[in-house]
């Protein structure tokens, strides 16, 4: 049986294309970009040549583009590195309420060393309210920090207007674009964004590998210590097979982006469709702005956990914001900030899809779980109680 | 991360259902946390369980130990039944990952929820 990959979200493979590209920089290209010798300088071009392609991307200059090693990176460079050289200006940032961790976790790190955080609600369907940002500015904001779209129910989050209002009250914004980036167009200079997050294996590059766009002037201290790489920025010699394939994969991720999102949020509105028309199947994040490759539904009186293993079974590879896959003893904080009881937040189901992701595929998921979410419920005494309630 | 023996009990759960005029039912755990696990057992006048099934919300591993939970106790005494450990019930599957062993820890408490309720219907019965 051919295995169903859903869960694009968490990671995308590395396309054909990009691992060709990357290849001789582990073999006959193995220089280091620093060397003086012609080794050395195969690198450097290959570097230079992989900022241009990010660059043009993302339509900024290269001197823009810092490599890091990836999403999580980025965004604790962006919190931390303007928090302390701009802690003179003030000690407030504010960010929302359903950030990934990589934010979040880095705002309560910042906490303990003085910095105060405020956190802004979404509504029900995880729309940030550009005016909720506004009203917590204060003389002491020195960051505003919004996602561009959300890792767990895919919605799309007003981040030009968030830009524009963070910039009247002469505020730095950060925005985290790493499930944005080749699923919706992202220009950082029609954003207004002075920081950006990228992470390279969420559109089929390599893991480890990401980028953060610093906008020209932007006060920003050093996160990683050491050598002069990335202009005396971020020590660490360059991962150029990593970096090579990242700018690969952007340049293929962004080329065609608009084609790309009516296949893909064709296939996405199927899912949808197929899904919410069971009893108890509600969807969650915003119907129409929303990543064309996310599929987030809440499914009653079943555990996130036995749904995906239940699906692993049938071949399929998805995803769940339920306690029992966070590691805690909590459901997703996303789930939990849009207003989900803890009871139905367990039983979320995520489904990512990507350029890969056939009609078969759509098909095939959709004939097989309305049979998991029957037998499970079929053992759920939950459900069991329910029914007999509603007799 | 779970051991075979947990996939086999999650992929094909032994007595699944519940028990039309159950002579115990135990229902523990809560939905907040995720996991709900309900026992019924049968029981004859000898005070051995000749019948047990289980319905259960819950994780992979909260099915999976309800289901070996029920293969031990079917055939024992209630006694017996109470004294089925967690610990027992995690080793009889070879295990369970550290964050997973309070899902153990449920069908122990499923287990004498539902004798205990035996016992209340039961007040005569001595075990």
């Amino acid at each position: 049986m051919n295995r169903v990959y859903m869960d694009n979200a968490a990671t995308t493979p590395v396309s054909p294309a990009v691992l060709e590209k990357m290849l001789p920089y582990f073999s006959e290209c193995y220089g280091n970009a620093n060397s003086i010798h012609s080794t050395g300088l195969d690198a450097r071009k290959a570097l230079n040549a992989a900022r241009k392609k990010v660059a043009a991307a993302l339509n900024c200059n290269p001197e823009e583009v810092y490599f890091t090693s990836g999403g999580s990176e980025s965004d604790n460079w962006a919190l931390k590195g303007v928090a302390f050289a701009n802690r003179k200006k003030g000690n407030h940032i504010i960010t929302s309420a359903i950030e990934h961790h990589a934010i979040l976790h880095t705002c309560e790190w910042l906490e303990k060393q003085g910095f105060e955080i405020t956190y802004v609600p979404v509504d029900a369907d995880g729309l940030v309210n550009p005016a909720d940002v506004e009203a917590a500015i204060t003389d002491k904001t020195i960051l505003i920090s919004i996602m561009a779209a959300n890792n767990e129910i895919g919605t799309i989050e007003p981040i030009e207007e968030i830009a524009k209002i963070a910039h009247a009250h002469h505020v730095l914004f950060h925005t985290d674009a790493v499930q944005a980036i080749g699923a919706i167009p992202v220009d950082v200079r029609a954003i207004g964004c002075d920081l950006l997050s990228l992470s390279g294996h969420k559109f089929h590059g390599p893991k480890g590998v990401g980028a953060l766009y610093i906008k020209q002037g932007t006060r920003i201290d050093n996160l990683i210590h050491g050598g002069a790489q990335e202009r005396g920025r971020r020590a660490s010699t360059e991962n150029v097979a990593g970096i090579v394939g990242m700018a690969e994969a952007i340049e293929l991720a962004t080329a065609n982006i608009p084609e790309k999102a009516a296949r893909i949020s064709a296939l996405r509105d199927q899912l949808i469709d197929g899904l919410t028309t069971l009893p108890y199947v509600r969807l969650n994040g915003h119907r129409t702005k929303r990543l064309p490759g996310n599929v987030n539904v809440s499914v009653r009186f079943i555990e996130g956990e036995s749904l995906l293993l239940r699906l692993d079974l049938a071949g399929v590879a998805a995803s769940s914001g339920s306690a029992c896959t966070s590691g805690s003893l909590d459901p997703s904080h996303v789930l939990l900030a849009i207003g989900l009881p803890h009871e139905i937040a367990h039983g979320s189901l995520r489904l990512s899809l990507s350029d890969t992701t056939t009609q078969e595929e759509v098909d095939y998921v959709l004939s097989v779980l309305p049979g998991i979410i029957e037998y499970l419920r079929d053992m759920s005494p939950l459900y069991n109680d329910f029914m007999e309630a509603q007799k | 991360m779970y051991s075979e023996k947990v996939i086999d009990h999650f992929s094909n759960p032994r007595n699944v259902g519940e028990i039309e005029n159950a002579d115990g039912v135990g229902t523990v755990g809560n939905s907040k946390c995720g996991d709900i696990m309900r026992m019924y057992l049968k029981v004859d006048d000898n005070g051995v369980i000749t019948d047990c099934k289980f319905k259960t919300f819950g994780c992979g591993a909260a099915i999976a130990t309800s289901s070996m939970a029920t293969e031990m106790i079917k055939g024992k005494t209630l006694k017996e039944a109470l004294k089925l450990t967690n610990k027992a019930v995690a080793e009889a599957l070879d295990g369970l990952p550290p964050v997973k062993m309070h899902c153990s820890l449920l069908a122990e408490e499923a287990v004498k929820a539902a004798v205990e309720d035996y016992m209340k219907k039961h007040p005569e019965a001595v075990i």
